[in-house]
């Protein structure tokens, strides 16, 4: 025989006779991998699909050219096409329109026309062109015809030859689709004009969304950039497709980390499964390990043999995972599509292929934090001295040296040092750290924190008050904490994480309601369509909505999108009515305030949200500049506002400022305050009577507010689902290990029915043990999942999102939650139990007979 | 004291163990039972103590027959009138020396006043705060003495209790078990391969296919 036989007895051995343990060690690994792995092939397959579908829209340019606003002047294009090294210009015109009988309220509503010069496309981007019925070639160059591409048609229930109706500011505009675009991606909703048509049809004319080059063969492209942005100047942005990639890869960036992240909790719940599982399998085997030690087998082998079983369960858990990983994805892609509620990937499907270089890296993970699991108790029983380890008794004192207090101070130190760094790449990571130390480091606690708390009661409850088994229950928990406690590690890091997560949501979601209480003043907001760089209401239709005599007061809203950053999404400039004295009377500010007193002469106040302090770099009395109007113009920062609507950035200017820079007296929302008495229902109907009263996209302020807490909800949905699956992989884990432990006490159990204790009795005491550590772990698990809440609170989502919020407890939930997990932990605990009660436990004292 | 009347039992695979064993054992005896491995004597211990039941036959303790028991009813049994001592002492290693010694009171529901005078007794005075793991061998198997001893019960069954134990610790253990027996009025009965150990009862037993014989002590 040799040793390799000798290894895969063990394992056999333990396996067989503790083949439930394993069975659910192995699902929690699974269940972990598979979490992560499918979260991350749906976020991989929709960002994918959404980029290259952004990607197709540009065809096979080399540079873009836009401005910093949505639309600026043709006369570049020119200038552009006689510039040295191009070979190719393609102007593009870019327009989003309503439908009517549409729902407008988000984005995804809206239908993407896109203008293009045909005779231009067919080099730089052929996909976009339009496919006409045979025989009709020159539909493509017509004034009233639209190309559409299958997902719009299937959206908009058109066909080839049907007229379509859209709205562009608060005119109706009437198109033949005259085809389709048969090289459109799955899902792309999208629909092509000829430049020159669609200029004239939505009043564009003059104007371009951007220009696309082709260079000659030969010029550096990086040189040419380089020249050519600084050519134009301050007021257009010169971009690659690399560049366009970046801007799409920042958009959703924060939200699919945070949400990698969270698939990983459940892999972290996993990781205490395995390691509750492992250790108290190697206390169980601790007089069979020091037998072999006896017998000549070295402490490497025996390292060597516990992190082996490690690995298998590592390696089987993983490619189990992955499998299943994968189905998950598949299927959530059938059922949800790839947005997971969150409204970043908008319109698109995607579809999921299985990425080599992720399963790997998550099979790895998978493997490593089994090993990692493993490695604590594979030291202790290594290092244990055989002859001490042949005595029955120091099962607890082994388990005391996998959770030595200084661990866990050094764990919990780092995490409040990590809490104090700034994001690494705009993203959290030391916040996700300091989550987990401070997780290991509560959890490595909880033996001292049990024994501690467990002595403290028995010494005040004297053994002949509270009768035998209360005081087997208090003995074993105060004087054996570690056994027990390390069954709770899995519950304790999923309750901790559904306590933060809880308060996290509950923060945000409270937080966003006041906030749309403050942004969402008015009783209506009615918006137009725009068209191009020009707001929906021009000051006509303005005075005419003004002079209702229902409302008592009437503010006007321009709302446009401007480039500052060509590697970042556009930020939102809102221009209105700001109460100059206190803009905390406007706008949900936070503290940062500059007093107008304090306010410089002759400066153009602007307000920021605090995503322009985090990716700007903006503070409160500095002076920007920012390209409004003619050029650009310098503007002073007064405030830092709340901005939970927009992460990429907004600003708000006094919108006499706005008119006065750029002589733009267009508007696109209107908020109205109705007069007192007024009916709602009947002030609705008086605009909808107004002459351009169909076009009007009329929103009451209740109805808005409803439909973001019902999108902020859905966006939730999934994080709750994964929270779910850590408690499950929790309870699990107490499944597993008190079971477990059930058997590693068998002749404790049979020495007490030997001298006069029933069988209830021994179930109570299973139950009180499970019951009260779950007390106590929730207790711990509250504090610790308050701790993780601060950190997601206060430093993970304003280092993610750029948004802060106040702390807000939902105690009911969290009531709730403690109350279903103390009963199903005590259930567990005595489902465990029943074999605690069989006979052959009773007979587990005769190898003594 | 304690009766067994034509006692069969025969394990789950068929074979026999127990063929019409009968015997009778007096209040105040204390008998060893010595035999063959595989013989049966864990099984008639476990019959005798109601973890198991005979296939036919009778167990009667003070004229109740304990076969036709329920289970909580032979757990109160055991509880109130027997006391056990195992080879491996068995001697829960979170609970003090106090704590184990007291057990059987708890159970009971009686006064935890003895078990200083039990510690003192077994010689483990002033010793009742310490935890298993701080005693030797010996040490814990006087623990368990206490422990079976401490409720005054009628009927003490020991099951191997030197067979851990050095020969110079085995003899002061038995001399010391025998006399915690006889001073508690208990009746006694210790299964053993160890002749000396046997040699400390008041008779001693052979088990056989045939049944219980008595055989001329060596000692005692």
């Amino acid at each position: 025989m040799n040793t390799a036989s000798l290894s895969r007895w063990l394992l056999f051995g333990e396996w067989r006779a503790h083949l439930v343990q394993v069975i659910v060690a192995l699902i929690a690994i699974a269940i972990g991998i598979a979490m992560g792995f499918s979260i991350h092939l749906i976020n991989t397959a929709a960002f994918n699909e959404f980029s290259a579908a952004s990607k197709s829209l540009s065809g096979q340019a080399d540079l873009q050219v836009r401005g910093r606003k949505a639309m600026f002047d043709e006369s570049l294009y020119p200038l552009l096409a006689n510039t040295a090294g191009v070979a190719l210009v393609n102007p593009v015109l870019e327009l989003d329109v309503a439908i009517p009988g549409k729902q407008h309220n988000r984005n995804d509503q809206k239908l993407k026309i896109i203008g293009i010069d045909m005779f231009r496309a067919t080099q730089i981007s052929p996909d976009l062109l339009g496919l006409p019925a045979e025989g009709e070639t020159l539909d493509r160059l017509a004034s009233d015809t639209i190309f559409l591409s299958p997902a719009a048609m299937e959206w908009l229930q058109v066909k080839q030859g049907d007229s379509l109706q859209v709205h562009a500011g608060l005119q109706t505009v009437t198109l033949r689709v005259a085809g389709g675009l048969v090289r459109a991606r799955a899902g792309q909703r999208i629909a092509v004009m000829d430049i020159g048509a669609a200029q004239w049809r939505f009043q564009q004319l003059g104007v371009l969304s951007r220009i696309e080059l082709k260079l000659q063969d030969g010029v550096n492209h990086a040189a040419f950039k380089a020249r050519l942005a600084k050519e134009l100047g301050e007021s257009y942005v010169v971009a690659e497709l690399a560049d366009q990639e970046t801007r799409v890869a920042n958009m959703s960036r924060a939200y699919r980390v945070n949400l990698n992240m969270l698939a990983l909790v459940a892999l972290f719940t996993g990781v205490f499964l395995v390691f509750s599982t492992q250790a108290l399998s190697v206390i169980r085997r601790r007089q069979q390990f020091a037998l072999l030690r006896v017998l000549g087998f070295t402490r490497q082998q025996l390292l060597r043999q516990i992190l082996t079983e490690g690995a298998i369960l590592g390696v089987i858990g993983s490619l189990l995972g992955l499998g299943l990983g994968y189905a998950v994805a598949a299927l959530a892609i059938q059922l949800l599509g790839g947005d997971l509620g969150s409204s970043f990937f908008p319109g698109v499907q995607p579809s999921i292929y299985f990425d080599s270089l992720a399963a790997l890296t998550f099979f790895l993970v998978g493997l490593g934090v089994t090993l990692l699991g493993s490695i604590a108790p594979a030291l202790e029983a290594a290092r244990a001295k055989p002859a001490l380890a042949l005595r029955s008794g120091s099962e607890d004192t082994a388990m005391a040296k996998l959770s030595p207090p200084w661990f866990a101070v050094i764990c919990l130190s780092i995490a409040a040092l990590f809490t104090q760094l700034p994001p690494i790449f705009e993203l959290p990571i030391f916040g996700y750290l300091a989550v987990a130390l401070l997780l290991i480091g509560g959890i490595a606690l909880m033996p001292r924190f049990a024994a501690w708390f467990f002595s403290a009661l028995q010494a005040r409850w004297h053994s002949g008050r509270i009768g035998a088994v209360f005081t087997l229950v208090l003995a074993r928990l105060a004087n054996a904490p570690n056994q027990a406690a390390v069954a709770l590690g899995g519950i304790l890091a999923s309750f901790s994480l559904m306590v933060a997560m809880a308060i996290m949501v509950t923060s945000f979601r409270v937080s966003v309601d006041d906030w749309l209480g403050r942004v969402l003043p008015a009783d209506l907001y009615v918006r137009a369509a725009s068209t191009g760089d020009q707001g929906g209401f021009q000051p006509d239709v303005q005075q005419a909505v003004a002079a209702l005599p229902d409302f008592d007061r009437v503010d006007f809203f321009r709302t446009q999108q401007l480039m500052l950053d060509a590697n970042r999404p556009e930020i939102t400039l809102i221009a209105r009515p700001v109460d100059r004295s206190d803009a905390r009377n406007t706008l949900p500010m936070t503290d940062a305030m500059m007093a107008p007193a304090s306010w410089p002469d002759g400066v153009m106040p602007v307000w920021v949200s605090e995503a322009m302090v985090d990716l700007y770099g903006y503070r409160v009395g500095e002076k920007v500049i920012l390209p409004i109007g003619a050029t650009s113009n310098e503007f002073l920062v007064v405030g830092v506002w709340r901005d939970y609507g927009r992460q990429f950035g907004a600003i708000q200017m006094q919108l006499a400022d706005y008119q006065a820079l750029t002589g733009d007296v267009s508007v696109n929302t209107v908020a109205l305050w109705l007069q007192t008495g007024i009916n709602l229902d009947a002030a609705i109907a008086k605009l909808r009577q107004l002459p351009f009263g169909a076009a009007l996209e009329i929103s009451r302020s209740g109805d808005m507010r409803a439909l973001s807490l019902e999108i902020f909800d859905r966006s939730f949905a999934v994080t709750y689902l994964l929270e779910l699956v850590a408690v499950v992989i929790g309870l699990l884990g107490v499944a597993a290990s008190f079971s477990a432990q059930t058997l590693a006490r068998a002749k404790e159990f049979g020495m007490l029915r030997h001298i006069g204790v029933m069988r209830r009795q021994i179930l109570t005491i299973l139950a009180a043990e499970g019951g009260l550590l779950t007390v106590l772990g929730i207790a711990l698990g509250f504090v610790l999942g308050w701790g993780i809440s601060l950190i997601l609170v206060f430093i993970v989502n304003p280092q993610s999102f750029h948004w802060t919020m106040q702390l807000h407890l939902p105690w009911s939930w969290l009531t709730l939650v403690a109350v279903i997990m103390l009963v199903s932990a005590a259930l567990t605990a005595l489902l465990a139990g029943r074999q605690a009660v069989s006979g052959h436990v009773i007979r587990a004292v005769r190898e003594d007979w | 004291m304690l009766e067994l009347c034509n006692i069969n039992k025969a394990y789950a695979e068929g074979r026999k163990v127990l063929t019409n064993l009968s015997y009778t054992l007096k209040a105040g005896e204390y008998v060893a039972i010595m035999g063959e491995s595989g013989v049966g004597k864990s099984t008639l211990l476990n019959l005798i103590a109601g973890l198991d039941t005979p296939d036919s036959g009778e167990i009667r303790i003070n004229g109740a027959a304990i076969s036709s028991l329920d289970d909580d009813a032979a757990t109160r049994l055991r509880r109130e009138q027997f006391g056990f001592i195992f080879q491996a002492f068995h001697v829960l290693p979170h609970l003090t020396l106090s704590q184990n010694i007291a057990l059987p009171l708890l159970l009971n529901g009686v006064p935890l006043d003895r078990v200083e005078q039990m510690l003192a007794n077994v010689g483990l005075r002033d010793r009742g705060h310490h935890f298993p793991r701080q005693l030797s061998g010996g040490e814990l198997q006087r623990v368990a003495i206490a422990r079976a001893l401490i409720h005054r019960p009628k009927l003490v069954l020991a099951d191997e209790p030197t067979g851990n134990l050095d020969p110079d610790t085995a003899h002061e253990i038995l001399q010391l078990m025998r006399a915690e027996i006889k001073a508690n009025g208990a009746t006694g009965i210790i299964v053993t391969h160890s002749h000396a150990a046997a040699a400390t009862a008041d008779m001693i037993l052979n088990l056989t296919k045939d049944g219980l014989h008595p055989v001329e002590s060596e000692g005692a």
